[in-house]
């Protein structure tokens, strides 16, 4: 940030613009250190393009609605977020994008509550604004430094499972809600010795009546150790341990540990710190973390208010998960492909580029951070095969709960099909065969050997989720 | 049973062509290629032993192809995978791997459940090869 001035001038009581104020300079170069947010802006009708960013650094920074003496006790120039660069939108005249950067001072080390406290702070909630969107963040490798970063990480993971070279294959258990915990895990069983190498509770699965978080995690466990013996590979099952107190998490948590299993998960609605701290939790205990992103559609589905979910997938990487729900591009939940190629970047690419055809708007170092295994769960089926490994790679968890469950020939058979569907589909690609040309050709032909995923193709084969995604990005990308 | 480890371990087992293919694509992304082989299958047993060492730079999978046939003369009843290992940063482990033996006789795990205090149950997953002594698990090693 600019220099320590000494204060020129005395105390003026009064209101000015934010801009007059200092938190707009279009010639501000930010440093190597600043953190830099990218705002998506929509003023109230009337409020100049530069008064309302200089608002929003303002709001978020250190400025009030009226000017204060006490400013002048402070090194105020310093402290000052700056917006300072301002981008149009293509398509829309009553909104733009903006750049501001922040000194490192301001934020506490490896912390985002705090990080969140100022940046989607009340200026989310500013008069002068009809809207305001957080779009992504620049988090300076001085800041970065701070953060622990995913306990284990994608390659931990994989030397942990002893399984490489093909997206892991998940299923949550369902019905949602109502199983008692012995059929819970019968469930579990038939779905894990099928073929699934995780399967999962439901982000509202805690410790309700119908079944509480102990008898769960027992039986559970057992059908995990039993599927391991029917099929000789590692298993496991997300124990959520998403409870009301921090207290319970822990019980919860250890009592996962104890038993043997190699995963836990929380939801995001615990909170950021809650997170951090079962995620130092899961490092300590050499535990997988699998974070649910519950809640998260409230703040990031629409385009020009809330928060882009590429930014709660950097904060959940900077706090440190191992899995996070990042979409599918093909399923039931929202997804354009490009903005989910954007989401999948951040959790797993070491060095990112500005491209806003994905909607990524600064270079990110991401300091060695590890990445985060992201994970496909949605109204995806064994008939979607190719297109999955198409556009999400082989570092992801393919979460098939419907397409696993609801299989005619039963659950174990449902496992087999998207077992047999995955393999086939990450044998033709290593031959070098076009998933998208190919695939279900191929899908098909294999089918002929496997009686589970002819029956799989022939349930839901044709069904499709094309609906048009509310969340966009703005620049096309031109090559395909 | 049928052992479901490695890629391909749902699928027929594979032929000396479409390993071909498996290795020309290790080949292509860089990998050092390697053949390797266990008499002990438990899903927890990190290191299988090494054929000789993994080999970069190669041009032609038939290289891989002799290496894994002298193995499988040496070891006919052992399991035998393919595995690549990869240099990216933070991706320095396997790439890729799958079973391309298997003994005849694949006799497979046992799960031993002690009972605990506080209705808590022990699992310990037994692999039944592992009761003979190393070297005598799926009949002799040829030397």
């Amino acid at each position: 940030m600019a220099g320590n001035d000494k204060p020129d001038r005395d105390f003026e009581a009064g209101v000015e613009p934010y801009r007059d104020m200092g938190y707009y300079s279009a010639d501000y170069e930010p440093s190597d250190t600043d953190i830099i947010a990218a705002f998506r802006v929509t003023p109230q009708e009337g409020v100049p393009w530069e008064e309302a960013a200089g608002a929003v650094a303002g709001e978020s920074s250190t400025a009030t609605w009226t000017n204060v003496w006490t400013d002048l006790l402070t090194p105020s120039a310093e402290y000052k977020a700056r917006a300072y660069a301002i981008e149009e939108v293509p398509g829309r005249d009553d909104q733009f994008i903006t750049h501001v950067a922040y000194g490192l001072d301001l934020f506490e080390e490896h912390s985002i509550a705090n990080l969140t406290s100022s940046i989607i702070g009340n200026v989310f909630g500013f008069k002068a604004l009809k809207a305001l969107r957080l779009e992504d963040m620049l988090i300076p490798l001085a800041y970065m430094k701070t953060f622990p970063g995913p306990p284990h990480g994608i390659q931990d993971e994989r030397d942990k499972l002893r399984k490489w070279g093909r997206p892991l294959l998940g299923a949550t258990t369902k019905p949602k809600l109502g199983l008692s915990a012995r059929n819970y895990g019968k469930v579990v069983y038939e779905a894990l010795r099928g073929g699934l190498d995780f399967t999962k509770d439901d982000e509202n699965i805690n410790s309700q009546p119908f079944m509480r978080w102990r008898e769960r995690f027992e039986h559970v466990i057992e059908a995990v150790n039993a599927a391991s013996e029917a099929t000789g590979e590692a298993k496991g099952h997300y124990l959520n341990c998403t409870a009301a107190t921090m207290e319970e998490m822990y019980e919860r948590a250890e009592f996962a540990k104890e038993i043997g299993s190699p995963i836990i998960m929380i939801d995001l609605t615990v909170g950021y710190t809650a997170i951090h701290s079962m995620s130092n939790w899961a490092r300590a205990n050499g535990l997988l973390l699998h974070l649910h992103r519950a809640g998260h559609s409230t703040y990031t589905r629409q385009k020009d208010h809330g928060v882009n979910f590429r930014v709660i997938a950097k904060w959940a990487r900077m706090m440190g998960v191992d899995h996070i729900h990042a979409g599918t591009v093909v399923g039931k939940l929202e997804g354009d492909a490009n903005i989910t190629y954007g989401y999948y970047d951040t959790c797993r690419e070491y060095y990112q580029k500005r491209d806003l055809t994905r909607g990524i708007h600064f270079d990110q170092d991401w300091g060695g951070l590890r990445g985060v295994m992201p994970v496909a769960s949605g109204g995806i089926h064994a008939g979607q095969m190719h297109e999955l490994v198409y556009h999400l790679g082989e570092d992801v968890v393919l979460q098939f709960g419907g397409g696993t469950l609801g299989h005619p020939m039963g659950i174990a058979a449902g496992a087999t099909a998207n077992r047999v569907g995955l393999e086939a589909m990450i044998k033709a690609r290593n031959e070098g065969r076009d998933l998208m040309e190919e695939g279900l050709d191929i899908l098909k032909d294999t089918a002929k050997r496997s009686r589970e995923l002819e029956a799989a193709l022939d349930t839901w084969g044709d069904v499709t989720f094309e609906y048009e995604s509310t969340d966009t990005p703005d620049y096309a990308d031109e090559s395909s | 049973m049928r052992l479901k480890q490695g890629q391909f371990s749902y699928l027929p087992d594979l032929t000396e062509e479409e390993i071909a293919a498996q290795v020309r694509y290790a080949i292509d992304n860089g990998w050092g290629i390697g053949v390797e082989y266990t008499d002990d299958p438990h899903p927890r047993n990190d290191y299988w032993q090494m054929w000789g060492r993994p080999r970069w730079g190669l041009d032609d999978p038939q290289d891989v192809l002799t290496e894994m046939a002298d193995c499988r003369e040496a070891n006919p009843h052992h399991y035998i995978a393919i595995r690549a290992y990869s240099n990216t940063r933070q991706r320095q482990g396997i790439m890729l791997d799958f079973i391309v033996h298997r003994p005849e006789h694949e006799p497979g795990f046992r799960l031993d459940r002690r009972s605990g205090p506080a209705a808590r149950v022990d699992y310990e997953l037994h692999s039944y090869a592992t009761e003979k002594p190393h070297g005598e698990r799926y009949g002799a090693t040829r030397s």
